[in-house]
C-alpha cells in the first residue's frame, strides 16, 4: 500500500493577495473535488504530509512557515503554489519580502502560475506524491540508524532550577528568537535583494538543506 | 489479663481523653510531642484494629451488647452535657451569637430534665459493638489516627506560614483527639442517651476546631456550624426524649427492630434521627457549614469530612435504614440525599479553590451515600457502606495532600496545580490515586455507584436514578478537569522543594496504599465486612450484593490500570518519538507557554479549565437550593409527625 | 465460555474492520450528499496505513501512554459488551476510556489541545446520562444488567423504551462527533480550534486514537441494535438495517446542522434526556 494514498495537507499563506489562497480552496469544491484522492485540508501541522505555501515569505511569517515545517512529521513535502511563493513573485522587490518559500524551507515541488490554476496545483499535489513516497523508503532507513530517538523526556521531566537552559531543550530551529534576527539581519544586509533564478524548476533538495534531521543528529550525539 | 472487647472498647473510648489531656500539656512543638502522639495514635490504632478484626471475625450474630455499671458513667454523661452546654453559652456570649444559647439549652436542658426526674428508661444495655460498628472503629481508628499524626506535622509548618495566628496547636491536637474519642463513644453506645451526648461532643468539638483561628471569618463560619449542628442535637434530644416517655424503648437497637408498618408512631424519632442526620451529613440545606469549615487549618478539614463528623450522619441514617424502607421519611431521605449529589456537583464545577472543590464533592458523595440508606434496600445498604469506606480513604488522602501542597506552592487553587506532576511528583501521584479513587472506574467509588444505581433502579424511584446519573455526569467533568491539571507536563519547569516532612509521610503513603490494597480487596471486603453488616442490619441472610463475574471484570480493570503504565516502562513504546512543542498556530515561543504576537513580543499563554460559573455559579444555584432543600425537610417533619398524631 | 472468547476474538479482529468500513461510507455518502465523487470507501484504511508508517512526534512522554490506555479500554469496553458482560460495567469502562483521552490532551499543554479536553469533558457531562439511563432502560425491559440476557427477550426492547431510543440517537451524534456538536475535534473545515483533542498528537498515536474511535462506533451501533434484538433470528437483520438507517440519519444531521454553542449542546442534550428517557422511565416505573 502507497501512503500517498492519504496525502493530507497544511496551507499555510507566507503574504499573498489572496488569489491563490482562493484557488487552493477552490481545490476542495465539488468541481475539482481533491478529497478523491483523500486529500484532506487539516489545519495541524502534526497531522499533515504536505505543506501547501502561498506567497511570498515575509519576516514575519519565515519563523512561522519554520516551526509548522519542523512540527511536522517525516515523510513530508513542501510544495510552492504560485509565483509568489516560488520566488517572491511581484512582490520580490518589497523591503519586508525574502523571496520564495524556498528561503525558508526545502521545497520539493514549484506549481507556477499567478493565481495559481486548481488544475496546475492537483498536478503539483501529484507530483509530490510521489516524493512523498521516495523520501518515506528514506525515512525508513534513517530510521533504523537511529534517527530521531532521543528521548528528551527524561530532559523535560527531571530538571532542577539550575539545569535549566532553553537552547538545549528543543532543536536550535524552533528557538524562534534565532529565526528571526536572521530574518532580520538578512532585510538589513540587502537593500536591494540579490537577483533569484527566474525559472522555478530547481530539485527540491538543492533548494536549502534541511535543517530539522541534521539538527536532531547533533541532538543526538 | 486478658483482653476482652469491651474493656478494648472503653480504652477506646476513654484513651483519647487521656491522650487530649496530654497533648494540652505539652505547649511547645517538639520532638517528644510528635512522639507521644505517635505511640498514643498508634496504640488506639492498634486497638482498634485489634476490636475490629475480633468482631468481624465472629460468624453469624455478634451479640455484643455490654451491660455496664451505668449509675456512675449515667453522671458522668451529665455533668459531661451541662459542662459542654455551659461552653456554649460561655461562648457565645463572648461572641456575641446569642441564638446558639437558645438552641443549646432547647437541645440539652429537657433530656437534662428527663434524666433527673428519673423519666428515663434504664435499657439494659449501654455498649455495643456489632458488625457495622467494627467496620466504623476500623475507619475512625485508622484514617482518623493517621490525620492526627499528620496533623502532629502539619500544625509546625502551618504556624510557620501563618505567623498572624497565635501559635495553641496543643490546644487544636487535644480537640482532634477528643474528637476521635467522642466518635468511638458514638459508634459503639446502644444507649441513646449516650449517643445524644457524644453526638453533643462532636458538634461542639467541630465548632472550637472552625473557629481556630480566631479570625471574623472564622468565627462566623464556626457559629454557623454550631448553630446547625446544635439544630440536629436537638432533633436527637427529641427524638430520645420520644422513646424514651411514649415508646419505653431506650436504646438504638430496640428502635431498629421495630417493624414500622405495626407501629406508625416509631417513625416519629426515626423522622427526628434522620432529621439530624442530615444536618450532621451537611446535606442540603444544611450544607453551608461544611464549606465554612475550610477556614480551619487542613487537619480539621480532613477529619471533619473524611472519617469522622459528616460519617455520623450517615452511619444514623445506615443504623435506622432497615426502618426507613417505603416509608414516606425514606422517600423524603433519598429525594434531599439524591439532589443534594446532583446539585452539589454542579456547584464543585464552578469552584477552583481545591478545598473547595473537594467539600463540595464531600457533600455531593454524602448525598449519595444519604440517598443509598434512605432506599432501605439490601444493595442500598452495602452501596452505602462501601462508600463510606472508600470516601473516608480518598477524601482524607486528598485533603491532606492538598494541604501540603499549598505548604509547598503557597496556593491550593486548582489552577495553581497546572503541571504538578513536573513541579511535585510525589504528591501529584498521590493526589492522582486520590482523585482516582473518588471518581474512576476500578476504583471503589464507582463499584458502589454501580451498587447504588442498582438499588435505586430495584426500588423503583425514578427521580433519585434521574439525580444520580446527571450527578455522575457532572462528577466526571469535576474530577476529570482537575486529573487533567494535575498531569499537564510543562517543558522548562521544574520541581519545586517538596518540604513534606516525615511525619506526614507517615500518614500519607499508608492511606494511598489502602486506597491501592482496597481496589484489589474489595470483593474479599464485600464478603467479610460489608454482607454481615447488611445480615446483622436486615436480621437475614442477604444473597451476595456482587456477583462472580462483574468481580472478576472489575479485577481484571484494576489490573489494567496498573499494567498500561508498567508495561510502557518495560516495552519502551515511545521512546522513538521525536519531541516538539505543543502546536501554538506555528508561534510557539519555544517552551508551550510563550508565544510570539504580532508585534513580535514574546506573550504568555495560558489556558483555564472550564467554571461555568455563569451558568450555575456559586452566587446563581446555592440560595435556590438551599431553599428547596429546606422546604422538601419542613413537609418532611411536617407530614411525618403530625401524621404519626 | 469457549463461545465468549470467540465472541470476544471476533469483535476484537472485525470491529476495526467494520468501523473502517463504516467511516468510509459515512465520507463517501457526505460527498455524494454535497454533490462531489468522495474518496474511496476505503479512505479511512488508507489513512490510518499512512500515519503507522510516519515518524511519530511527541509533545511528552506521558502523552502515548494515555493514547494506548484509551485504545486498550475501548476494546475492553468493546470486548465486555460483544462478550455478553454487565452493561453498567461496560458504561463506566466507558467513561474511563474516555478520560484516558482526555488526559492525553491535557497533557501536552497546548492551547488547541486543553481547548478540546475540556470540550470534550463537556460533552462527556452531556451524553453520559443517557448512557447509563439507556443500561438501566434495558434493565427495565429484560430483568438484568447482562448483555447475554438482554438479548433473549421475547419483544424488542424499543417497544418499550422508545424514548430511551430517541435520546441515544440524539448523544449518538456527540459520540459521533458529529457536526451541530462536533465540539472536540472537528471532521471537516471546522478549524478553529484546530483538531482540539487530536491537535498534538501525531503519527502512530494518531493511528491508536483513529483505530479506537472504530471499536467505539462498533460498540455504539452495537447498543443501537440491542434496541431492535429479540429471540427471533430476524430482529437481527432488522435491527442491522436499523443500524444503517439511523448511521446514514446521522450523516445526513452532520451535513445540514451547523455547529452550535456549548451551552446549547448542554443544555439541549440534557433537556433531550430528560423529555424523552425520563418520561419513558417514569412510565415504565408507573406501569410496574
Amino acid at each position: 500500500m502507497k501512503i500517498s494514498k492519504s496525502p493530507w495537507v497544511l496551507h499555510y499563506d507566507g503574504s499573498s493577495c489572496n488569489g491563490c489562497d482562493i484557488e487552493v480552496l477552490a481545490t476542495m469544491t465539488p468541481l475539482y473535488d481533491v478529497e478523491r484522492f483523500g486529500i484532506i485540508n487539516t489545519g495541524n501541522p502534526k497531522h499533515a504530509d504536505v505543506l501547501l505555501l502561498t506567497g511570498g515569505i515575509n519576516a514575519q511569517t519565515a519563523p512561522v512557515v519554520r516551526q509548522l515545517y519542523n512540527q511536522m512529521p517525516d515523510p513530508k513535502v513542501v510544495i510552492a503554489c504560485g509565483i509568489c511563493s516560488c520566488d517572491g513573485g511581484i512582490f520580490k522587490d518589497c523591503y519586508n519580502i525574502l523571496g520564495g518559500s524556498d528561503k525558508v524551507v526545502p521545497v520539493d515541488v514549484y506549481v507556477p502560475g499567478c493565481a495559481v490554476r486548481p488544475e496546475a496545483l492537483i498536478d503539483g499535489v501529484v507530483k509530490a506524491l510521489a516524493i512523498l513516497e521516495e523520501k518515506r523508503v528514506k525515512v525508513k532507513e534513517s530510521m533504523k540508524q537511529g534517527y530521531c530517538t532521543v528521548d528528551y523526556s527524561k530532559i523535560a521531566v527531571r530538571m532542577k532550577a539550575e539545569d535549566y537552559d532553553p537552547t538545549t531543550q528543543y532543536d536550535e530551529v524552533l528557538t524562534e528568537e534565532a529565526l528571526r534576527e536572521q530574518a532580520e539581519a538578512k532585510i538589513a544586509q540587502t537593500n536591494k535583494p540579490a537577483p533569484k533564478p527566474a525559472a522555478p524548476a530547481a530539485p527540491a533538495a538543492n533548494a536549502q538543506p534541511a535543517a530539522a534531521p541534521k539538527k536532531d543528529e547533533g541532538g543526538n550525539a | 489479663m486478658t483482653i476482652t472487647i469491651p474493656i478494648a472498647v472503653e480504652f477506646l473510648i476513654v484513651f483519647p481523653f487521656v491522650m487530649a489531656v496530654l497533648m494540652f500539656c505539652i505547649k511547645k512543638a517538639s520532638l517528644l510531642r510528635n512522639i507521644i502522639a505517635g505511640l498514643g495514635g498508634f496504640s488506639i490504632m492498634a486497638i482498634a484494629i485489634w476490636v475490629g478484626v475480633q468482631v468481624l471475625s465472629k460468624t453469624g450474630s455478634t451479640k455484643n451488647t455490654y451491660i455496664t455499671n451505668a449509675e456512675t458513667y449515667d453522671h458522668l454523661i451529665m455533668g459531661g452535657e451541662i459542662f459542654l452546654m455551659c461552653v456554649v453559652i460561655f461562648l457565645s456570649i463572648k461572641y456575641k451569637k446569642y441564638y446558639a444559647i437558645l438552641l443549646s439549652l432547647i437541645g440539652t436542658l429537657p433530656v437534662l430534665w428527663m434524666d433527673i426526674t428519673g423519666n428515663a428508661i434504664t435499657g439494659k444495655s449501654h455498649l455495643r459493638v456489632d458488625y457495622l460498628s467494627a467496620v466504623m472503629i476500623l475507619i475512625v481508628g485508622i484514617v482518623g489516627i493517621l490525620i492526627c499524626i499528620y496533623a502532629c506535622g502539619y500544625m509546625k509548618d502551618y504556624h510557620n506560614h501563618h505567623v498572624e495566628v497565635e501559635d495553641r496547636s496543643y490546644y487544636f491536637l487535644a480537640l482532634l483527639f477528643v474528637f476521635i474519642g467522642a466518635m468511638f463513644g458514638l459508634i459503639s453506645s446502644d444507649n441513646l442517651g449516650w449517643v445524644y451526648f457524644f453526638w453533643e461532643i462532636t458538634s461542639v468539638c467541630s465548632f472550637l476546631l472552625i473557629g481556630y483561628t480566631r479570625t471574623q471569618e472564622a468565627i462566623d463560619n464556626s457559629f454557623r456550624a454550631l448553630w446547625m449542628n446544635l439544630l440536629g442535637g436537638c432533633g436527637v434530644g427529641f427524638g430520645l426524649m420520644y422513646c424514651n416517655m411514649s415508646l419505653g424503648i431506650a436504646n438504638l437497637s430496640q428502635l431498629t427492630q421495630i417493624v414500622p408498618r405495626t407501629n406508625m408512631l416509631v417513625m416519629i424519632p426515626v423522622t427526628l434521627f434522620a432529621f439530624a442526620a442530615l444536618t450532621k451529613s451537611a446535606q442540603f440545606p444544611f450544607s453551608r457549614w461544611l464549606l465554612g469549615a475550610m477556614v480551619a487549618p487542613t487537619p480539621s478539614s480532613a477529619l471533619l469530612h473524611s472519617a469522622t463528623m459528616v460519617k455520623i450522619g450517615v452511619y444514623m441514617l445506615i443504623r435506622l435504614s432497615p426502618m426507613l424502607a417505603g416509608t414516606f421519611t425514606g422517600v423524603m431521605i433519598t429525594v434531599i440525599g439524591g439532589f443534594t449529589f446532583f446539585a452539589a456537583s454542579l456547584l464543585a464545577i464552578t469552584v477552583s479553590d481545591g478545598k473547595k472543590v473537594l467539600a463540595y464533592s464531600t457533600i455531593s458523595n454524602l448525598g449519595l451515600i444519604t440517598a443509598c440508606a434512605g432506599t432501605g434496600t439490601t444493595e442500598g445498604v452495602w452501596a452505602a457502606t462501601m462508600l463510606i469506606l472508600f470516601h473516608a480513604v480518598s477524601k482524607s488522602l486528598l485533603f491532606q495532600t492538598v494541604g501540603d501542597i499549598e505548604n509547598c506552592m503557597h496556593s491550593r487553587d486548582v489552577e495553581d496545580m497546572h503541571g504538578l506532576i513536573i513541579k511535585l511528583p510525589r504528591l501529584a501521584f498521590i493526589m492522582i490515586i486520590g482523585i482516582c479513587g473518588m471518581f474512576m472506574a476500578p476504583f471503589g467509588m464507582l463499584v458502589s455507584k454501580w451498587a447504588a444505581l442498582k438499588s435505586f433502579v430495584d426500588s423503583n424511584s425514578v427521580w433519585l436514578v434521574l439525580f444520580l446519573v446527571f450527578g455522575s455526569g457532572s462528577t466526571l467533568f469535576y474530577w476529570a478537569k482537575w486529573l487533567g491539571k494535575i498531569c499537564t507536563v510543562i517543558h522548562q519547569s521544574y520541581e519545586l522543594e517538596d518540604i513534606t516532612p516525615r511525619s506526614e509521610m507517615i500518614s500519607l503513603f499508608p492511606l494511598t496504599t489502602m486506597i491501592v490494597v482496597m481496589c484489589f480487596a474489595f470483593p474479599w471486603m464485600s464478603d467479610h465486612m460489608i454482607q454481615p453488616v447488611l445480615n446483622e442490619a436486615f436480621y437475614k441472610k442477604i444473597p451476595n450484593v456482587i456477583g462472580g463475574s462483574d468481580v472478576v471484570i472489575m479485577m481484571i480493570m484494576v489490573a489494567m490500570i496498573f499494567i498500561i503504565p508498567i508495561g510502557s516502562r518495560v516495552l519502551s513504546i515511545g521512546k522513538r518519538s521525536k519531541m516538539t512543542m505543543s502546536y501554538v498556530a506555528g508561534v510557539n515561543a519555544g517552551d508551550d507557554r510563550h508565544y510570539i504576537d504580532s508585534f513580535g513580543k514574546e506573550r504568555p499563554l495560558y489556558m483555564s479549565n472550564w467554571y461555568m460559573t455563569e451558568y450555575f455559579g456559586e452566587d446563581k444555584l446555592l440560595a435556590p437550593c438551599i431553599v428547596i432543600s429546606a422546604i422538601i425537610v419542613i413537609i418532611m417533619l411536617i407530614i411525618v409527625i403530625g401524621g404519626s398524631i | 465460555m469457549v463461545m465468549t472468547i470467540c465472541k470476544v476474538v471476533l469483535f476484537i479482529l472485525l470491529a476495526p474492520i467494520l468501523g473502517g468500513l463504516m467511516e468510509g461510507l459515512d465520507r463517501v455518502v457526505s460527498a455524494r450528499m454535497q454533490g462531489r465523487q468522495g474518496p474511496p470507501l476505503l479512505q479511512p484504511f488508507y489513512d490510518v496505513y499512512k500515519l503507522l508508517a510516519k515518524q511519530t512526534t511527541v509533545v511528552n512522554s506521558i502523552q502515548i501512554l494515555f493514547v494506548i490506555a484509551y485504545l486498550v479500554f475501548t476494546i475492553f469496553t468493546g470486548a465486555l459488551f460483544f462478550g455478553g458482560g454487565d452493561m453498567l460495567l461496560l458504561f463506566f469502562a466507558l467513561s474511563m476510556s474516555e478520560v484516558m483521552m482526555v488526559l492525553a490532551a491535557y497533557s501536552t499543554n497546548g492551547p488547541y489541545s486543553a481547548l478540546g479536553a475540556n470540550r470534550e469533558l463537556l460533552q462527556m457531562m452531556c451524553y453520559e446520562p443517557m448512557i447509563l439511563l439507556v443500561a438501566i432502560g434495558f434493565y427495565e425491559v429484560g430483568g438484568s444488567f447482562m448483555v447475554n440476557d438482554l438479548v433473549n427477550v421475547d419483544a424488542p426492547a424499543v417497544f418499550k423504551i422508545p424514548g430511551m431510543l430517541i435520546g441515544f440517537l440524539f448523544i449518538l451524534t456527540i459520540k459521533f462527533r458529529k457536526s451541530p456538536f462536533d465540539m472536540s475535534t472537528s471532521h471537516h473545515a471546522h478549524q478553529e480550534m484546530v483538531k482540539g483533542l487530536t491537535s498534538d498528537i501525531s503519527g502512530n498515536n494518531l493511528a491508536l486514537y483513529e483505530i479506537a474511535e472504530w471499536y467505539d462506533e462498533v460498540l455504539m451501533m452495537g447498543i443501537l441494535a440491542m434496541f431492535f434484538i429479540c429471540k427471533n433470528p430476524i430482529s437481527i437483520v432488522v435491527a442491522i438495517v436499523c443500524c444503517i438507517i439511523f448511521y446514514l440519519m446521522e450523516t445526513l444531521i452532520d451535513n445540514v446542522f451547523p455547529r452550535v454553542k456549548y451551552i446549547v449542546m448542554l443544555v439541549s442534550s440534557w433537556v433531550v434526556i430528560l423529555v424523552t428517557a425520563g418520561t419513558n422511565l417514569l412510565i415504565l416505573s408507573v406501569i410496574h
